[in-house]
């Protein structure tokens, strides 16, 4: 009884194993098909993949392509390259590192559009038209049928900007070593920077955040924060979730603020108190030693 | 593409009568005391390593002051044996052997700007984990296909950093790197049952597995894979030797 039992169930197994073969080709029309049905649930809109489809065309097709895979006409001329919708892999999540962006994510990614590239900030949409076009870009993908999203990382109330905090911040920016690509100056030349790629293998440059340009998955001390705590998935930037404690994200981020070249009150303290780059020579401190 | 599909079809419904003739059948092993070893050698002239220049770190170059660091591609040791060549089951596995991801919890450390090991050898769903020993910031960064159910993800591992424990949902030949540190490259080989890896001199020795007749797999990373049909049947060991030919 317990064997035939075992058996069966290594036999389902077995199958479910030699399935993945199937979607290693690319995905097919009947594919997509399969997931027209996707929703996407924003506040209090769902959004509907099939009711998504027109304005897609008009849209987004010329870059992402008809099967998402970002192989639209467009896809020679554009860098960086549009992204294929099919991996499910994407850069702005409030979500830990290898996990899905929630529905929210994708649609503030849409009306927001991606920094130095060709993605344009789509703000003439309504909440609908984008809770659509969420769906439809999930439907793409075989991971948002079978996968949940990741469960948002927990961002605490922004404290005060001080000048304690703000050193605080360039420590943290020196123990996690962030200049080794974004430089001690945060001019994206540090001694990495040169030899980045991005996961399908194509050079990609770290931020500068000395030339005034937006960062992609957004500019307030919010989104900095979300953005070194989660990383941008299919690029180097990595998540720091696990040796930046919540405390010390904050610190980070008003550091972050006095290199950008926006006036801030930030940057107003740094030049009062003289504050220095890193110095990449001195001895690295372990982390929680400070 | 569409060969593909139809391939992974027609591999689908062989599985479906593999698998009923098998419910059909009665036999089944519950001891899994068998083991299977051999040597694995590389016939040839080894392939020239290229040097690794770490200057860009001065860490990195310093811990590696007194060796020459080189990439680790292809591995021979002074007998011709082939190191950090992975050695699974590919055919014949059943029953417990298959339902039980190893309990052992295999460990990739990051040790003077290099991946120690090389190759990280486990089992689906087997948890492993990532530590660093060194005094400069990592980044760790395997680079699965996403369609197989690997998940890609990239951590940050400063000096002093806690572990990173992960482990993968599907059997595929992971690769890994340091964005930071370029030349830092490393595997995680991920298999279904049983495995084991080659040591300095190209030996291996795959334990708990049950009696029976199976294929053993070779994988090298860069000289591919390499199949042998073997029987376990008692205490002592079976033997499945491999050669890799250099050009
Ligand atoms: C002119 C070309 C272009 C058009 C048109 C375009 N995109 Fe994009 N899109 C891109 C590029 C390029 C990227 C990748 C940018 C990057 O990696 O920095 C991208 C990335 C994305 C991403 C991934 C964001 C992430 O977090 O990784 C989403 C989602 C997206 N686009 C949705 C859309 C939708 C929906 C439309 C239509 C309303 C659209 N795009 C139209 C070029 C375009
Ligand atoms: C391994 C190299 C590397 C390290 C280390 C690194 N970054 Fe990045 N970072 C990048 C790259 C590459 C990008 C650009 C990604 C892109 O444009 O898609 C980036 C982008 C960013 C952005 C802009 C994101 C956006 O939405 O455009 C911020 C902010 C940032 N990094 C902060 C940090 C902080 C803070 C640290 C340290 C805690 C850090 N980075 C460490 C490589 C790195």
């Amino acid at each position: 009884m317990r064997i035939t039992l075992h058996k069966s169930l290594l036999c389902t197994a077995a199958v479910v194993m030699v399935f993945p073969l199937a979607s290693l080709a690319q995905q097919t029309k009947a594919d997509f098909e399969a997931r027209i049905g996707m929703e996407s649930h924003i506040g209090h809109v769902t959004g509907h993949a099939k009711s998504a489809q027109y304005d897609y065309r008009r849209y987004c097709v010329g870059c992402h392509g008809d099967r998402g895979d970002g192989m639209g006409e467009n896809f020679p001329w554009v860098d960086p390259k549009p992204r294929d919708f099919q991996l499910g892999i994407f850069k702005c999540r409030s979500t830990p590192t290898g996990t899905l962006p929630t529905d929210q994510d994708l649609s503030d990614t849409i009306g927001r559009g991606l920094d130095r590239s060709n993605m344009p900030p789509w703000n003439v949409f309504t909440d609908q038209q984008k809770a659509d076009l969420v769906a439809w870009v999930k439907h793409f993908s075989p991971r948002f049928a079978s996968e949940k999203p990741g469960t948002p990382i927990q961002i605490p109330a922004e404290p005060e900007v001080t000048a304690d905090r703000i050193k605080a911040g360039r420590e943290v920016f020196a123990r996690v070593q962030c200049w080794k690509c974004h430089g001690v100056t945060g001019e994206a030349n540090g001694p990495s920077a040169s030899t980045l790629q991005d996961d399908l293998g194509r050079p990609i440059a770290a931020f500068n955040f000395t030339e005034g340009s937006r960062p992609k998955c957004g500019s307030s001390d919010q989104d900095l924060y979300r953005i070194f705590m989660t990383g941008l998935d299919g690029t180097p930037m990595p998540s720091f979730a696990d040796n930046i404690k919540p405390d010390e994200a904050w610190d980070l981020v008003f550091y972050l603020r006095t290199l950008m070249s926006e006036p801030s009150k930030e940057k107003a303290i740094a030049k009062q108190l003289g504050l220095k780059p890193v110095d990449t020579n001195a001895p690295a401190q372990p982390s929680g030693q400070q | 593409m569409k060969n593909l599909q139809k391939l992974a079809a027609v591999l689908m419904a062989v599985m479906v009568v593999l698998c009923g003739a098998l419910l059909l059948t009665h036999e089944v092993s519950a001891a899994s005391e068998g083991k299977i070893s051999g040597t694995v050698k590389y016939e040839g002239t080894p392939p020239h390593m290229r040097g690794i220049d770490m200057s860009k770190d001065p860490y990195c170059a310093k811990a590696n002051a007194s060796t020459s660091p080189h990439m680790e591609n292809v591995v021979v040791g002074s007998g011709g044996g082939l190191e950090n060549v992975v050695l699974y089951i590919s055919e014949g596995l059943s029953g417990a052997a298959l339902s039980q991801p190893a309990t052992n919890v295999p460990v990739f450390d990051q040790k003077n700007c290099e991946y120690t090991p090389h190759v990280l050898a486990m089992d689906v769903g087997q948890t492993f984990k990532v530590t660093t020993s060194d005094q400069t910031a990592h980044n760790i960064h395997p680079n699965p296909n996403p369609m197989t159910g690997n998940i890609p993800w990239n951590q940050s591992q400063p000096p002093g950093a806690p572990p990173v424990e992960k482990s993968w949902k599907a059997p595929e030949m992971i690769e890994v790197k340091c964005n930071i540190h370029p030349w830092m490259h490393g595997w995680f080989a991920v298999v279904k049952g049983p495995y084991a890896t080659t040591d300095a001199n190209g030996n291996y020795t795959i334990s708990n597995v049950p009696p029976g007749n199976y294929t053993v797999t070779a994988w090298q990373e860069t000289l591919g894979t390499q199949t042998a049909k073997v029987t376990v049947s008692g205490a002592a060991p079976a033997k499945a030797d491999f050669t890799f030919k250099g050009k």
